[in-house]
């Protein structure tokens, strides 16, 4: 980070405690100075700017927020940025590599598993997680998988066609 | 050599979808991901009651937090005649309270502060003393001698009814009723729903004193009605205000009507002349944004014993909440409600609706609809199968018999509509064959036998979409035409802006299709751009599936018009008369030399390089289309399900979806409609409304208690097609965004109502929620679900 110039905000009100943390997020130590109750999903999309990661329902029903969280995935609205610090994060952003996309970004888009985009980013960090604990699933057990996240736009069908695709074409990585 | 129009991604090809590539990377362009500089963040206080007059406000505590940078009441509004906004429907609604308020949820005060923990702070710290009024959750209050006047702001406003209107032929229909064999009756509450998609509203408003030019990234899918609503409403010169539509994560007519957090945004902009961001939660989305259905349908069939219907008879009464803010033509009050039984041929029909104001919030908008067809879809196909099986015959005879037949197109319907075309009877037969109805009838019948139930749902409909030729359709007196504009590059690429504004459906690569279709530039060559009224053509925007009917229209008459031009650009390279050159996909050539031409490539590069005496330079153009009618797909859905009798509990078998909807532009992208309209309608029918308690209360104001179908509960959809291309579309193409959402509902509920037939119950309210059900099979009474609802039941 460049230290040529930084705006220096307002001192705090007194009694407003802050904390400092530094969460390594999509492979990069990031250090940040906030409130307490600053939300993860706001730190990483206003703090950091990694506004891939979206926020839904505050409530933790929709998952357009998750995370992967040490590899799990987490609801982002509804855990304190302050959880996160010494961990890992990965975000959509980090899902790609240098310079192709991950198996399940190009299943998404191969089996028209989107429409508004805005689920996305939260349905395919769950799948990556869900296809590292089993790479073979069923239809079945993709669904249930699944089941954390909301999509207003496909009725699914397409999601798990992806999930399902994405799956075979790791099955294939990994044998390689 | 003809180009191959499958492989330049032309019509019919299921080209890969451009707007995914920043989606699946997450670099999407939401609302809340711009961030401007200095930018300041709004919060909205909502009212705790339902109808209370206010006594006082008490900001001071509020404006005591360090970072607040204003707070505004209804009383900062007033001061610049911004208390009250009109609505799309000639109403008036509050942006923030000055006087009493209507409805849970209502816009009470402001904060705009550094942050946006900082003005949720604030907005705790406002102190708002009520005086509770009595409260009026449904029609039957409503119209009551003696209840409240819940718009006592409006002058000559004496009771709660908002509009009595009528639609159709009553004595004819009197006639047909006093010939009838049998009058079959059915009476349903269509739910109150929200489209709730996944991203709420939003808007940032930045108003740039230097130049007074007002910015606002907006949650809309109608920017330029919005440009002029804000023209109207803040009095600012239309050309000085700039709508922007980023990516929206979603619409489903949400995002049509105008709010207060968008008004309020714009007013504290020019107040602090700072950009200034409101970013609504789920909860101030469900409980304050518009709402859909929440009506009340009574109707009756005449049917002769042979099964012919003869005539129907229908009334409605529709819970507008407390301000009428439907977004609709303005000439028809209960939308298109009057397309019901469009596929049907009916000599004579009568409709008369009725809509109320209620201490609920403002409803009616059309979700995933074309003007309130859902409910005119839901009704048809709930009594279609009541009168079949009053009648005895066969539920998918019975439609048979009355279906609109292939050689009656045009055919005028009773209420008015022309329908243009349509093979009613080979969807039908298609559906039944996809679902193994016969065999069906066997297993229901075998496992009667066993106290099993298993039930079949048909629901066969067509609906108008794409509103509208401007001989009848208008919002706020504006036609609703829509328009596109294409610039082709001199290298033969090309930017296309078009009035509509995609949220989800994938217009930057089903509008390059178009062009593709009709210029043979590939389509990956062509941008589509949409949704900044100071770049896009004017245009209506995208609701009531009008994007592929009139914009989609639209692409292709200005890429005709481009198609024009290059022709006499081709004659030029060419050496021949305009009359002796042939156009085939991407290439003119001479007649009779048909080696000899000139590809549309080659065209532009000469419309800037090499341009014959007496014509323009340049190859762009624009076009506006009104279209002659609406289109009319067609839709035969089939649910087949299993009741358990012990709980109530049904579970989908099978469904196939039948659609009609012309010629398929993107197939992958038409079936990705289907399915997510299926979706909805399984939604409507098994889980989703949002309902209110005696005080008003909202019950269903966050994803805990307003249920939305998961992967794990929504099943499987088997999807097939009959193409019948629309007669007066440029390419043949019909809506389809909303036929599943509109037809399905009632496929589900017939095939619950099927398995459950027999007991004497004639319905039960959507949604058909297990305790519903079970009251149904063991009771043997029909289930309403009006509101209010007893909390301590639930």
């Amino acid at each position: 980070m460049s230290s040529l110039f930084a705006e220096v905000p307002p001192e705090p009100a007194s009694d407003v405690p802050v904390r400092r943390v530094t969460i390594n997020v999509n492979g990069e130590a990031r250090t940040a100075v906030i409130e307490p109750r600053l939300l993860l999903a706001h730190l990483l999309r206003q703090g950091f700017g990694l506004t891939g990661t979206h926020t839904g329902c505050d409530t933790t029903n929709c998952g357009v927020c998750t995370v992967l969280f040490d590899g799990t995935p987490i609801k982002s609205c509804t855990m304190l940025a302050v959880q996160a610090d010494g961990h890992n994060i990965l975000t959509v952003e980090g899902l790609a590599g240098a310079s192709e996309l991950h198996p399940v970004q190009e299943a998404f888009k191969d089996e028209h598993g989107l429409q508004c985009g805005f689920c996305t980013p939260g349905m395919m960090l769950t799948a990556k997680a869900f296809l590292e604990t089993n790479p073979d699933p069923t239809e079945d057990e993709v669904r249930w998988a699944l089941s954390g996240n909301l999509c207003r736009c496909t009725g699914y069908q397409n999601i798990v066609k992806s999930v399902l695709a994405a799956a075979e074409k790791l099955r294939g990585q990994a044998g390689n | 050599m003809q180009l191959d129009e499958i492989k330049i991604g032309g019509l019919g090809a299921s080209r890969r979808r451009v707007e995914d590539n920043r989606f699946i990377r997450g670099k999407g362009n939401y609302v809340d991901d711009i961030v401007l500089p200095g930018m300041l963040h709004m919060e909205i206080l909502r009212s705790p009651l339902a109808h209370a007059r206010i006594k006082s406000i008490d900001t001071t505590k509020a404006w005591a937090i360090p970072g607040v940078r204003l707070v505004m009441t209804g009383e900062t509004m007033a001061s610049r005649n911004l208390a009250w906004m009109p609505t799309l429907s000639y109403d008036t609604q509050a942006v923030l309270a000055t006087d009493k308020v209507r409805f849970q949820g209502q816009e009470v005060a402001c904060v705009i502060a550094d942050d946006p923990y900082i003005a949720k702070d604030a907005c705790e710290a406002i102190v708002v003393e009520y005086e509770p009024l009595p409260v009026i959750v449904n029609p039957q209050q409503a119209l009551a001698p003696g209840a409240p006047l819940i718009r006592d702001d409006k002058e000559n406003q004496l009771d709660n009814v908002v509009f009595d209107w009528a639609v159709g032929d009553k004595d004819g229909t009197d006639r047909a009723f006093a010939a009838a064999d049998v009058v079959s009756k059915l009476e349903l509450h269509y739910p109150r729903s929200h489209p709730s998609p996944l991203e709420s509203c939003g808007s940032i408003a930045d108003f740039d004193r230097a130049t007074s030019k007002l910015t606002v990234y907006m949650t809309t899918q109608a920017p330029h009605i919005i440009r002029a609503a804000v023209a109207l409403v803040a009095e600012l010169p239309e050309h000085m205000i700039r709508i922007i539509s980023p990516d929206l994560g979603g619409g489903f007519g949400n995002k049509v009507p105008v709010y207060p957090g968008y008004v309020a945004s714009i007013l504290a902009s020019i107040l602090l002349e700072r950009p200034v961001k409101w970013i609504e939660d789920k909860t101030g989305n469900l409980i304050s944004t518009g709402f859909a259905r929440d009506i009340y349908l009574h109707g009756e069939m005449a049917l002769r014993k042979d099964g012919k219907i003869l005539g129907v008879r229908m009334h409605t009464d529709s819970d507008h909440g407390a301000f009428f803010s439907d977004a609709q033509p303005s000439k028809f009050k209960i939308g298109l409600m009057h397309s019901t039984f469009a596929c049907y041929d009916i000599p004579a029909a009568h409709l008369t609706a009725r809509g109320v104001y209620t201490n609920k919030a403002p409803g009616g908008v059309a979700y995933r609809c074309s003007f309130r067809v859902t409910e005119a879809m839901f009704f048809q196909e709930r009594m279609v199968q009541a009168a079949a099986d009053d009648l005895g015959i066969d539920q998918a005879e019975f439609r048979r018999i009355n279906f609109v037949r292939d050689d009656d197109f045009p055919h005028r319907t009773a209420f008015g509509f022309l329908t243009d075309s349509g093979q009613y009877g080979k969807c039908l037969d298609v559906g039944l064959e996809a679902i193994g109805y016969q065999d069906f009838l066997r297993q229901k019948a075998e496992a009667a036998k066993q106290g099993r139930l298993l039930g079949i749902g048909i629901s066969t409909m067509t609906e108008p979409l794409g509103a509208g030729n401007s001989r009848e359709y208008d919002i706020l007196g504006i036609k609703m035409f829509d328009s596109a504009e294409l610039r082709v590059h001199m290298t033969g690429k090309a930017i296309l802006r078009t009035g509509a504004k995609s949220q989800g459906q994938g217009h930057e690569t089903t509008w390059a299709q178009i062009v593709a279709h009709e210029l043979g530039i590939p389509a990956d060559d062509v941008t589509v751009e949409e949704g900044d009224t100071d770049t896009a053509p004017f245009g209506m925007g995208t609701y009531a599936s009008r994007s592929t009917p009139v914009a989609g229209a639209a692409v292709a008459m200005v890429s005709r018009k481009i198609r024009a031009k290059a022709r006499k650009l081709a004659a030029h390279l060419l050496e021949v008369s305009e009359e002796d050159i042939e156009w085939e996909l991407g290439r003119f050539y001479v007649r009779s030399s048909p080696d000899r031409g000139v590809t549309i490539q080659e065209c532009a590069m000469a419309a800037y390089s090499n341009v014959p005496d007496g014509l323009e330079p340049g190859l762009e153009n624009n076009a506006y289309y009104d279209p002659p009618n609406l289109t009319w797909p067609f839709a035969c859905y089939i649910a087949t399900v299993e009741v358990d009798p012990g709980t109530g509990v049904w579970d989908v078998l099978n469904m196939v979806a039948v659609d009609d909807c012309g010629v398929r532009i993107n197939p992958m992208i038409v079936e990705g409609q289907i399915m997510g309209g299926l979706t909805e309608a399984y939604a409507m029918a098994s889980m989703q409304f949002i309902t209110f308690d005696a005080e008003g209360n909202c019950v269903g104001s966050n994803f805990m208690d307003y249920l939305l179908p998961t992967a794990w509960e929504t099943p499987g959809f088997e999807l097939h097609e009959v193409v019948t291309p629309c007669p007066h579309h440029p390419i043949g193409a019909k809506g389809i965004g909303e036929c599943a959402t509109v037809g399905g509902p009632a496929a589900f509920v017939n095939a619950v109502m099927d398995a459950i037939k027999g007991i004497g119950v004639r319905n039960i309210d959507m949604p058909l929620l297990p305790d519903r059900v079970y009251e149904a099979l063991t009771e043997r009474h029909d289930v309403s679900g009006a509101p209010p609802v007893k909390m301590d039941d639930r």
